[in-house]
């Protein structure tokens, strides 16, 4: 092991003796990122998902065709210089679809967890902190949403209004909110008694202020892990239901759509329905990847 | 023992507590959601005249507790209503479908335990090594590949190219009503009428659904299996083991793994549970007639009493396999007693 | 049987670098009862556990010489050492609690670590736990060997502990604070068992704990270690005329009913013991 040669600023922010709470939160963040690193699993995980992201960012200026441009004559062509990845049964051109699904995919998976996320902090915590019947109502009610499989409750609430994007994201968020709350109170219950809980409260805290600035923040880390690793769940539910015709629907190039529209085809022109099905299921790997990463650092004691 | 049952009575309450809520729930989605039932049954150019008697003969008019109460009532009585699409009642069509339901889940789950409870414990003990990091990739990519475009390859490679396995549905034309039904369930039908043709084609077309079925669920419960085997191995009783001259088959299985195979009924529970969802999708590509098939056309046709009936049925085996797996662990742990 | 170890390290990796855990200690035992007395983080539990190669895979261990009766431990077959775990050497765990498989009865475990060593069938092996629990004093033994750890008070799952490992016959055992998880009643119903065991079966003893005067009642020798080296090694009939200063300060801190003191005395620890 050769050593570096140490610069000022990383003896800053590994020192033993930090001098002030920033210094020590940085070297903390210094050390984990040090951890990371050193996963190339996860590393990879990152940049995928940096790369899908600035790509689907950037779909008007990589696409080369208009993804919606009809060219009949030229239906279900083969991969080429002209298209990419070949023409789907309108003659529409692949690549071009695959970049902009991106972006209805990656809007979905921020719309949901957007919702979710905070929305499952605040249950679990309050639910978590406050105890008795408010726990056991909040608790309950958790449990009937997780006692549904989540792509049927999903299923049937879509049916119920419209399929579409934005009854797929609500339907999403509708199911995916359990397991947060669920996670969130049971990190509060362990926080909760612990003397550096009862040390603010001694000092005249608002319960409100006490989960809002000390316990919610300690359950961040695993709840990162957790939004990361479900994003990819996420990703497949939205597919399932585009694929199952009661997500996006038809022109739109959402990559499940994409799939359920070109299906028939995947005996002789298998490549139409299979480069949006390895699209999803790279953008799937790549949270996995960095989920799985994360937790490694982030929450050891869970591997 | 006698705390044994009485905690399981509790969960029993809580599980009946949960099974009010998911009725009321799967109602709520039914009644409340701008869908009209009404032109569901009738169409949508049915005379005004025929869609108000429809909805007064459905009690479509009353307040919605009402409706509830006698949802309620019909349910507890095993009505869930009639299809518009079978006209069936919705109870018939599920107890003809189910069967191909859990036969596919059921060799599923056989298969993603064979293989993923070994893989799980290979990983642990090799943790860190290549062989670890080349189950972790296996494992991760089952959790991000689309199931249908599993199922599309497969039928691609292994239908189309390789000719090796029989294309989708349950069974070839020539056995269809040859064998007698007793249970349902294709391969024990054949095993019962010692029709070992039958048996051999609806294995044959099994293996197909059940194996892309199977691979998501062997990444979890390998990924599980791993995860517990790492705490099993930490702990100080395999030092004790060690300490006795135990062979490291014996360390690994009977001591780590003895510890272990209580907490992975549970999971193996939850798994199966989960590939009811999984099923939806596989059935949908594989032409599988069952729950999951029945639920994606009756989505696609409004069909919404069939809906509701089979998205209950299916949150309910959900709850019942969460409930014996809870009661298995109470019952099997020397701990939990 | 005679153990030899001479200048044995253990180190660990970590972020900064190797941290040595053991640094150059070296003692032999024979057919007597050697303490190793010493503060948690001594290196003194890596000592014991390194005699019969059970240190975690992440351990670094060097050493002129460790050798079990002629073997040299460091770099025997696998298969060598199982012959010397459990046969030749048993070691006994500090709480019961955690050291017995939770899943498995007591007798199932004690019929496991016979039958690992002896040849016999089952049903052999499951008399002879009994017959085992019974040496260990215990009142009813075929209870005890139907029932499950969780279902066993600290003491009674010590005694199984040392059922277990006296199965084979070893002709060593090696005690890693085999009494400070009990209470201090059966502490001493636990130490005079093995006492009487070792010396009827003739068998060399390791004891290894942090209570010196314990040690010193029980031991033959005494082997004082501080931060990975041992600092003093003597008689235990000789303890007071220990010269390390650190034993002395260890000495000095019990209080005794015989010399008041107006205040027990603290350590003061000199960074030169670390050398």
């Amino acid at each position: 092991m050769s050593e570096r040669a140490t610069t000022p600023w990383r003896d800053w922010l590994l020192t033993d003796t930090p001098s002030s709470r920033r210094q020590a939160a940085w070297g903390r963040r210094y050390r984990m990122w040090r951890d990371f690193r050193a996963n190339p699993l996860a590393l990879t995980g990152l940049i995928l998902v940096l790369a899908i992201f600035a790509a689907s960012l950037a779909a008007p200026l990589l696409a080369n065709w208009n993804p919606a441009a009809q060219d009949l004559a030229n239906r279900l062509a083969t991969p080429s210089a002209r298209h990419w990845f070949g023409t789907d049964e309108l003659g529409r051109d692949v690549y071009s679809r695959v970049l902009y699904g991106g972006r209805i995919t990656l809007g979905m998976v921020v719309a949901v967890v957007a919702v979710v996320a905070p929305l499952g902090l605040a249950i679990g915590c309050v639910a978590g902190y406050a105890g008795g019947w408010a726990d056991r109502v909040l608790m309950r009610v958790t449990d009937i949403f997780l006692a549904f499989p989540r792509l049927i409750l999903a299923l049937a609430f879509v049916a119920a209004i419209r399929p579409g994007i934005t009854s797929t994201v609500a339907a999403i968020a509708l199911t995916a909110w359990p397991p947060y709350a669920r996670l969130a109170r049971a990190e509060t219950l362990t926080i909760r008694n612990t003397d550096f809980i009862a040390a603010v409260r001694l000092t005249g805290a608002s319960p409100f202020r006490i989960i809002l600035r000390h316990v919610a923040p300690l359950c961040l880390s695993s709840l990162i892990v957790r939004v990361t690793l479900d994003m990819s769940a996420i990703i497949l539910t939205a597919a399932a239901l585009g694929f199952l015709g009661m997500g996006a629907q038809p022109p739109s190039p959402e990559w499940g759509a994409m799939i359920a529209a070109a299906r028939r085809f995947i005996l002789e022109q298998w490549w139409v329905p299979t480069i949006p099905g390895i699209a999803i299921f790279i953008t799937a790997l790549a949270f996995n990847l960095l989920g799985d990463g994360l937790r490694d650092v982030l929450d050891p004691k869970q591997r | 023992m006698k705390s044994g049952l009485r905690t399981l009575g509790a969960s029993a309450a809580s599980v009946l507590v949960t099974l009010f809520g998911l009725v009321l729930v799967t109602f709520l989605i039914g009644r409340v959601m701008p869908i009209d039932p009404v032109i569901a049954i009738v169409g949508d150019h049915a005379p005004p005249d025929v869609i108000a008697q429809t909805r007064l003969a459905l009690g479509l008019d009353r307040p919605l507790p009402v409706q509830f109460w006698i949802y309620l009532n019909h349910l507890m009585h095993g009505d869930l209503g009639s299809s518009v699409m079978t006209s069936h009642s919705v109870v018939d069509d599920i107890i003809q479908y189910f069967p191909a339901t859990l036969e596919l889940a059921t060799v599923a789950i056989i298969i993603a335990t064979v293989i993923g409870v070994p893989l799980g414990v290979l990983a642990a003990v090799r943790q860190g090594k290549r062989t670890d990091h080349a189950i972790r990739i296996f494992c991760l990519a089952g959790h991000s590949v689309p199931i249908f475009l599993l199922a599309l390859l497969s039928l691609l490679i292994f239908y189309a190219t390789l000719g090796w396995a029989p294309g989708t549905g349950r069974q070839d034309v020539v056995f269809d009503g040859e064998v007698p039904i007793a249970t349902g369930l294709l391969t024990i039908d054949a095993i019962i009428s010692r029709d070992w043709a039958a048996l051999h084609d609806a294995l044959a077309h099994l293996a197909q659904p059940a194996g892309v079925l199977a691979y998501f669920s062997m990444a979890y419960i390998a990924r599980m299996t791993r995860a517990f085997m790492l705490d099993a191995l930490q702990g100080e009783y395999i030092v004790t083991a060690r300490a006795k001259g135990l062979s490291a088959a014996r360390i690994i299985w009977r001591h780590a793994f003895g510890n272990i195979a209580i907490r992975l009924v549970t999971v193996l529970a939850l798994v199966y549970a989960g590939l009811l969802e999984g099923a939806v999708v596989t059935e949908t590509v594989f032409s599988w007639p069952g729950l999951g098939q029945y639920l994606t056309v009756s989505l696609l046709n409004a069909d919404m009493n069939a809906v509701l009936g089979a998205t209950l049925v299916i949150g309910l085996s959900y709850l019942l396999l969460n409930l014996f797996a809870d009661g298995l662990y109470r019952l099997l742990d020397p701990r939990a007693k | 049987m005679q153990v030899q170890i001479r200048n044995l390290t253990i180190a660990f990796p970590s972020p900064r670098g190797l941290h040595q855990a053991v640094r150059g200690v070296s003692f032999d035992i024979g057919a007597q009862k050697l303490g190793i007395v010493g503060e948690s983080g001594s290196g003194k539990s890596l000592t014991a556990r390194a005699i019969l190669r059970l240190l975690p895979p992440s351990a670094i261990v060097t050493a002129d010489r460790l050798s079990f009766d002629g073997i040299d431990v460091l770099h025997a077959s696998e298969r060598t050492m199982r012959n010397i775990r459990g046969r030749r050497a048993g070691l006994i765990l500090q709480d019961p609690k955690y050291a017995l498989n939770p899943v498995m009865t007591a007798g199932a475990q004690i019929a496991e670590a016979w039958r690992a060593h002896k040849k016999g069938s089952r049903r052999e092996a499951m008399e002879k736990a009994i017959d085992l629990l019974d040496q260990v004093r215990i009142r009813d033994p075929a209870r005890v060997a139907a029932a499950y750890p969780n279902e066993l008070s600290g003491g009674m799952g010590q005694r199984v502990m040392i059922a277990m490992m006296l199965a084979p016959d070893p002709e060593m055992l090696i005690a890693d604070e085999p009494t400070s998880a009990l209470d201090a009643t059966v502490q001493a119903e636990i130490l005079r068992l093995l006492e009487d065991l070792v010396s009827r079966r003739g068998m060399a003893l390791l004891l290894i704990s942090h209570d010196l005067p314990l040690v010193s009642h029980f031991c033959d020798n005494v082997a004082v270690m501080y931060a990975g080296r041992i600092v003093e090694q003597l008689r235990a009939a000789d303890l007071a005329r220990a010269e390390h200063p650190y034993t002395r300060g260890l000495l000095d801190c019990l209080p005794t009913l015989s010399h008041a003191k107006p205040r027990l005395p603290v350590m003061r620890r000199d960074p030169a013991w670390l050398a």
